[in-house]
């Protein structure tokens, strides 16, 4: 997937500069690359280091998961590579692209194009049909309105919900809401779908049921990212970063990961 | 975002909040509706005075010699000091300006004034009473619906004779024929000759209480006592150049009667339709400066009444701000948004104003011999004002939901 800028933010060359530096291969196809983000908070004088230099850099393809326990940052760290933040120091490099220096409106335009939300709560607008929810995104696109329909229906059929389309989001279960944000946030062909805690209102029965759309998603090729605090959802993800203290902890393959939770487990 | 595509929204929101539109709308709608009525009165009374007014009144191409203006307004002290001052037109002026003048041109003279008139069985009354010479019908159109119009010989001989208006027709002989009766006015009985067609009225007030009667007569002297002395020269003529020709050389004449050394200003005044007219204007003016008030209150409790709505709605939608910002709103997207979203509804406010201006201007036509008729400028203006009160009282609410940060907007509690 190419991105649809007409001029790039920056150089391919100072990427590769960053990517080399991280020990990377530049060949290699990097979704997402920072180079020591920090993000720090002025809580009335007192300045809280949420995140103290993170370097993370992920394939397109990748299924990754964010763990971490609360205040390990995790939360910023999501808020960073969605865009909807700019870190205080440091590089982040989105799909050939150098946010953290973007102005608002840029980063709106990439949010748009690049990144795909599922959030905790869903965050559909409650008037709308599920349909329109789904347009949404292409509003923002600027996307004329019959081209809009056909991909909102598109994306509502590849979530199995093509029937509920002129539904609004009470008339559907928790778990279809899920989808229909999972549908809106596919619509833009993003670079990342970036999720957040996205079974966190969900029951075990539903959870599953999002994370069978996950994994079908990451098999077709979608880069996944997952923000979540249980063990188990992140267990479906194929790596799995851990945060502490607003630095990476441990970044594993799935089997890896789950050898060692086994360990662990059986050590106690 | 597109225009249409923010309209859209907006009439949906407006639509999903149907009794919030409607309170909110309500200023804008109620400033709008006066603003139309208000302006139809003005300007249909306004249309009234040039179609009806000057014609019945005064009528077209005629131009009255007075020693003092008819028509006029803010006369200082001073001024009516000088007016009183001022020599009065007098019967032997009449010869030398008609004789000025080309033959083709009617001339009248009137004294006017109210004064009671009565019969052997009915108690006086006020009316207006005309002693005129000339032709005077002639220049006021005015036809006997029965009977007959003063003929020269009584002219001449100020024969106690009169024609009467509908009103003191129906007041003295409400069933009887009133031709051949006796009127008294000043004690002196007058023989009714003729009845005159009906005039109407202008600004509810009947022009048909009026007697007419020669000028010779002697009704002349409770009008002037002074002899000699009459209140104007009515000259009319068949064009418009005609009567401005005509007009300068009246005031030639009469320049000359009164010994005027050219350095002094005129002490008569010659008056024509357009006099009445800009007196009216005048009028106007003032009437609609203080007709601009009430709807401009009208619209200021508008605009603060939407700037809060507004105000509410973005603290309301501060989550739905954050979903629309993290799916790739633009700061302007969502500015637009709602700026459209409060001009949208007090555009519809301004328009529900309209309509309700327009009734309001239909039902004073009805109710009242007021006429109407709606300005087309004071529809766009309303138009204009209605989207522009919306625009400005939403700018800052709208700022407000542009400036939101998506996190702390995504992170509200619904």
């Amino acid at each position: 997937m190419s991105t649809h800028y007409d001029t790039p933010v920056s150089s391919t060359a100072e990427r590769e500069a960053v990517i080399r530096s991280a020990g990377l291969a530049p060949e290699e196809d990097w979704v997402i690359v920072t180079r020591g983000i920090q993000r720090d908070y002025d809580m009335g004088g007192e300045v809280v280091h949420a995140l103290r230099g993170v370097d993370l850099a992920i394939r397109r393809n990748e299924y990754v998961a964010i763990m971490g326990p609360s205040g390990s940052g995790k939360s910023t760290l999501m808020n960073l590579i969605g865009c909807l933040d700019t870190p205080t120091a440091g590089e982040y490099w989105l799909n050939g692209m150098l946010v953290s220096d973007m102005s608002d409106d840029e980063l709106a335009r990439v949010r748009n194009r690049e990144i795909g939300f599922v959030f905790q709560t869903f965050n559909l607008l409650p008037r709308a049909t599920a349909l329109h929810n789904v347009e949404l995104p292409l509003v923002y696109a600027g996307i004329p309105s019959q081209e809009r329909k056909r991909r909102a229906t598109a994306a509502l059929e590849r979530v199995q919900l093509g029937d509920r389309a002129h539904h609004r989001p009470n008339e559907l279960s928790g778990g279809q809401r899920q989808r229909v944000a999972i549908a809106r946030a596919l619509v833009n062909e993003p670079a990342i779908l970036l999720a957040d805690e996205p079974t966190g209102n969900l029951d075990s029965g539903t959870s599953a049921e999002i994370m069978r759309v996950f994994e079908s998603l990451a098999t077709e090729g979608q880069t996944v990212i997952m923000v979540t605090h249980e063990a188990d959802i992140a267990a479906n993800a194929r790596r799995i970063v851990v945060l502490r203290d607003g630095r990476i902890s441990s970044d594993e393959r799935r089997d890896t990961f789950a050898a060692r939770v086994a360990l662990a487990q059986a050590a106690h | 975002m597109s225009f249409l595509e923010a309209i859209r929204l907006a009439l949906s929101q407006i639509r999903a909040h149907k009794l919030k539109s409607f309170f909110t709308l309500l200023g804008v709608t109620i400033g709008v509706m006066f603003l139309i009525a208000v302006v139809a009165v003005i300007n249909g009374m306004g249309r009234y005075m040039e179609e009806e007014f000057a014609g019945k009144l005064m009528g077209v191409n005629t131009f009255t010699l007075r020693h003092r203006p008819y028509f006029e307004m803010n006369t200082t002290d001073e001024e009516w000091r000088s007016y009183a001052r001022r020599q009065r037109i007098m019967r032997h002026d009449v010869e030398p300006v008609v004789a000025a003048l080309p033959p083709d041109i009617l001339w009248a003279i009137e004294s006017r004034d109210n004064i009671p008139v009565s019969t052997k069985d009915m108690r006086p009354r006020d009316v207006e009473a005309f002693a005129v010479d000339g032709q005077f019908f002639e220049i006021r159109s005015l036809n006997a619906a029965s009977g007959r119009l003063i003929a020269p010989h009584e002219f001449a001989m100020g024969a106690k004779v009169v024609v009467i208006g509908q009103d003191v027709k129906k007041r003295f002989f409400p069933t009887t024929e009133a031709l051949g009766r006796e009127l008294r006015i000043g004690g002196v009985p007058y023989r009714i000759i003729g009845v005159m067609e009906e005039q109407g009225s202008v600004f509810g007030l009947s022009v048909d209480k009026f007697v007419v009667a020669p000028m010779n007569s002697p009704m002349a002297r409770l009008l002037n006592r002074r002899f000699g002395v009459i209140d104007g020269i009515i000259l009319k003529s068949n064009s418009m150049l005609g009567m401005q020709e005509g007009m300068e050389r009246v005031r030639q004449v009469m320049r000359g009667r009164h010994k005027l050394r050219p350095s002094q200003p005129d002490d008569f005044s010659i008056e024509t339709t357009e006099s009445a007219l800009t007196f009216w204007a005048k009028i106007e003016n003032i009437l609609v400066m203080a007709g601009v008030v009430l709807p401009a209150l009208g619209l200021l409790v508008g605009a603060i009444v939407i700037m809060n709505i507004m105000l509410v709605a973005v603290a309301q939608r501060t989550r739905e701000i954050g979903i629309r910002k993290s799916l790739g709103a633009r700061r302007r997207d969502i500015l637009s948004q709602f700026l459209v979203e409060a001009a949208t509804l007090s555009t519809i406010g301004a328009a529900f104003g309209i309509l309700l201006g327009m009734g309001l201007a239909a039902i004073v036509e009805q109710a009242s011999p007021m006429p109407a008729s709606v300005a087309p400028w004071s529809v766009v203006t309303a138009v204009i004002l209605g989207a522009g009160v919306g625009i400005v009282s939403g700018m800052y609410p709208a700022a407000r939901a542009a400036r939101l940060d998506p996190i702390v907007a995504l992170r509200q509690e619904l």
